[in-house]
């Protein structure tokens, strides 16, 4: 009982909201971690230090900037879905670092939908 | 042949099909014939999808492209072993797989079972046939490893750059077969309640394959951590992601069955926590490979949001309402026949191994489901990270290596004082000499966790060394042997304890490694040219060269590093990325070459102490003026050139790109990481594996013949001498 009361508490307060881009643009408190979730836009900068990228809805054109530090995934590339751990800082979101994954190059690939 | 593998699928179906209804009469009506029917069908579904995967792994092998898998996830450049692993690189393949294992590890299991339990056996046929019922019916009426495309393109995607690693070849199959061994326990357990058998004999049956299960299942998942230490560049082995986690759960409820099994078997408690565990660990296997096809949880693992989902989900329900249901139904015949005499005894070890091991598993599933829990609680989809998942696998990992060296030696029923006494002494001191050893040294007293590892596991060594010790002495004083002759005899003689014991020592050896990396591991990031020299952790590594090599399949740039510690030589590595080309020609002839798939080969240096791992990330900016200009003429010569004469200028203009970049390289990103003790980890799954064949290996004849009282008696005086 202990061990599932501590895990609701600590749940509850260590967890990080699940954002889409244009739930962020929508409004983002800043300081607050947000694990955004997206696709990668064309147009993304990698300097070898700084990886300066865009991050749109899964189904939609609203994006948002991110700027990360840290280990650029090897299937990192445009139109990949990511996940990354952000906050707001200005105009843009800091991907905090060692956080960005990307999923991989489908292995099972999603299944077209009808329409 | 597409036509024959389809046609095995839909007969497999009818026969499975079949085969449940069989059972289901043979074991209502008592009929032996209709038993036998049954399970004739699981042989016959066996052997009909041994021709479906053969037909599908000689579509891979042979690179026939009207197969749409094939054209998918294979190519005529890929290399024979990719090719033959290629048919569980696809989802349709990998469902194929996973209920022809299934199909095989039921025809053994009822095959060995056919002379036992027969009031189980019927219902333990219909249950397993249930499986593969489902399982075929999604590959013949959702998703078929047989869809044919025509024309057949002139050449295929290939195999995802990412899985082209020897272990991840190797890790569906073992997980796998770690998932679909899960289901015979699982089956029985459900054909025991069905029948009213709720003694140990289904224990005893399907033991070996309950072992099977948990070896196959951990030798996946750590083939999958060993895949992305040494290929996805990140240096790490573990990150608490959703589909890692969903092949953890069943292996730990499994490991705490394994254990709680015993008490059964010599106790008869702890019956409706053995079933739960054992039905637990059947239906965590299934919802792993939901949780894989579903796309209901943010994973890294991309499989795609398929229509699977609905009919996992419907399964899974089925079968926790059937799990349920049973365990209700008999719960007045599951009362245990004994009640634990004392807190200090093997028994309560056990249950408390069991309670840690649940617990985790309760801590991994929250974590895991833990959007979907917050988005049902508040509406707001939120996830926890590795440091909270961390918080609690640490300690309760602790405790379960600590429970690991106390409980085979514990007394069974009540320990006395002098049985702890006699026990404890040299396990206490080993754990007390570790502890003085690491105080002396410093280090560890800021890493409290890894300290306590470190004395448990410590505790763990000490605890088999003794029983190991007062084992072969026993056998020394009773037949004359020589060492190690007396060591095989005791082992042979009593496989399960010694195979466990190793078992106890292997995980204990994975932990310190986990320990030992995870808090004192060193990483750099740094951006080095070419005569630079980086610092980590006391070792000195060197950029000397920029490397390029073109093949018909990828360009790879890299790096030669010089590592020296001390102003010694220690190792020369070879990081490198390779570039696979993408088939979309809208990024330019040689654009394309630059755009496809990438993936990072690690520089490493195992060793027993520290691996130096190091991973590059090119800087290939510099030549995108120069693949620009090519895209362009080769774009303005199209038409014009012959396809021969275009292939030959494209592969010169790429090596002229690679030779550039070896010649005139521009700084590259490296990361450097130091990390102590992380061969421990496969070391000592290694062990645990060992252990794990001991404990299944078929005793000889001779080691079977039954003790007599006399020699009993007489190894009883010795070993209570020892």
């Amino acid at each position: 009982m202990l061990l599932a009361g501590g895990l609701v508490y600590t749940s509850f307060s260590a967890s990080s909201e699940v954002k889409e881009p244009s739930q962020l643009a929508a409004g983002a408190a800043p300081g607050r971690t947000y694990k955004l979730t997206g696709k990668v836009v064309a147009g993304w900068h990698y300097d070898g230090k700084h990886l300066l990228f865009r991050v749109r809805d899964r189904g939609g054109p609203i994006s948002v900037p991110v700027r990360y530090t840290g280990v650029k995934p090897d299937p990192f590339r445009t139109g990949r879905e990511v996940i990354v751990d952000v906050h707001k800082a200005g105009d843009t979101f800091i991907g905090e670092r060692d956080t960005l994954v990307t999923k991989c190059p489908s292995k099972f690939k999603a299944e077209k939908q009808p329409g | 042949m597409p036509t024959l593998g389809r046609a095995c699928l839909i007969l497999a179906l009818a026969i499975a099909a079949w085969g449940i209804a069989a059972s289901i009469h043979g074991a209502r009506s008592g009929r032996r014939g209709w038993v036998s029917s049954g399970r004739h069908a699981v042989y016959a579904v066996a052997a009909v999808l041994t021709i479906a995967f053969g037909v599908l792994e000689l579509a891979f092998l042979r690179t026939d492209l009207s197969n749409v898998l094939v054209a998918n996830h294979s190519s005529t450049t890929t290399p024979t072993f990719y090719k033959f692993s290629g048919p569980w690189s696809s989802q349709e393949g990998s469902l194929l797989l996973w209920v022809w294992l299934l199909s095989l590890w039921s025809s053994g299991a009822l095959y060995l079972t056919r002379r036992r339990l027969r009031d189980v056996a019927p219902w333990a046929t219909a249950v397993l046939l249930g499986f593969a019922t489902f399982f075929v019916s999604l590959l013949v009426f959702k998703t078929t490893p047989f869809a044919i495309t025509n024309p057949a393109p002139p050449e295929g995607a290939g195999l995802s750059p990412l899985l082209r690693h020897p272990s991840m070849m190797m890790h569906p199959p073992m997980l796998y077969s770690g998932y679909t061994l899960f289901t015979v326990p699982f089956a029985f357990a459900v054909g025991a309640l069905i029948a009213g058998r709720l003694g140990a004999d289904w224990i005893k049956q399907t033991r070996a394959f309950t072992l099977a299960a948990w070896a196959c299942l951990g030798v996946g998942i750590v083939l999958g951590a060993r895949w992305s230490y040494s290929e996805l560049g990140w240096g790490g082995y573990w990150a608490w992601d959703p589909v890692e986690n969903a092949s953890l759960m069943p292996w730990l409820t499994g490991t705490a069955f394994l254990h709680s099994a015993m008490i059964q078997e010599k106790r008869g408690m702890l019956r409706t926590w053995n079933l739960g565990l054992v039905l637990a660990s059947g239906i965590l296997a299934v919802l792993g490979t939901f949780l894989v096809r579903s796309g209901v949880l943010e994973s890294i693992h991309a499989f795609g949001a398929s229509t699977l989902g609905v009919p996992f989900l419907v399964f899974i329900g089925v079968l926790v309402t059937m799990a349920v249901g049973l365990l209700v139904w008999r719960s007045r015949e599951l009362r245990s026949e004994n009640r634990l005499d004392s807190l200090l005894s093997r028994e309560s070890i056990f249950l408390l191994n069991n309670l840690v091991l649940v617990g985790m598993c309760f801590v991994v599933f929250w974590g895991t489901f833990f959007p979907l829990i917050s988005e049902a609680l508040t509406g707001e989809r939120a996830a926890v990270g590795p440091p909270w998942f961390d918080r609690y696998a640490a300690p309760l990992a602790i405790i379960l290596v600590l429970l690991s060296g106390i409980g085979p030696v514990i007394a069974w029923r009540r320990a006395t004082w002098a049985n702890a006494r006699r026990n404890f002494v040299v396990p206490v001191s080993a754990a007390g000499l570790c502890a003085l050893t690491l105080v002396a040294v410093g280090g560890p007293a800021e890493r409290p966790r890894a300290f306590a590892m470190f004395c448990a596991a410590a505790f763990v060594l000490g605890t088999v060394g003794q029983e190991l010790f007062r084992g072969v002495r026993a056998r020394r004083a009773m037949a004359s042997e020589s060492l190690p002759v007396a060591l095989v005899s005791l082992v042979r003689r009593n496989q399960r304890r010694y195979g466990g014991y190793t078992v106890h020592v292997g995980i204990a050896v994975v932990f310190v490694g986990i320990a030992a990396s995870t808090a004192f591991n060193s990483v750099r990031d740094v951006r080095l040219s070419p005569g630079d020299t980086a610092r980590v952790k006391g070792y000195d590594l060197t950029y000397v060269r920029a490397t390029s090599e073109v093949n018909s399949e990828k360009i790879a740039f890299g790096a030669v590093l010089d590592v020296r510690r001390d102003g010694d030589h220690v190792a020369t590595l070879r990081p490198s990325q390779s570039y696979y080309p993408s088939l979309d020609g809208s990024l330019g002839a040689l654009g394309r070459f630059f755009e496809g798939e990438r993936t990072s080969e690690v520089g490493l240096r195992a060793g027993m102490n520290r691996d130096v791992w190091t991973a590059v990330e090119p800087n290939t900016a510099p030549l995108q003026k120069l693949i620009d200009e090519g895209d362009r003429r080769f774009a303005a010569a199209a038409g014009k050139l012959a396809p021969e004469q275009a292939s030959a200028l494209l592969g010169a203009a790429v090596r002229a790109l690679a030779e550039r970049y070896r010649r005139d390289p521009p700084p590259a990103n490296f990361r450097l990481m130091v990390s102590p003790m992380a061969s421990w980890i496969w070391l000592g799954v290694m062990i645990a594996l060992a252990g794990a064949l001991i404990a299944i290996w078929p005793r000889p004849p001779s080691a079977r013949r039954e003790l007599s009282g006399a020699y009993k008696a007489r190894l009883a005086r010795e070993l209570s001498r020892a």
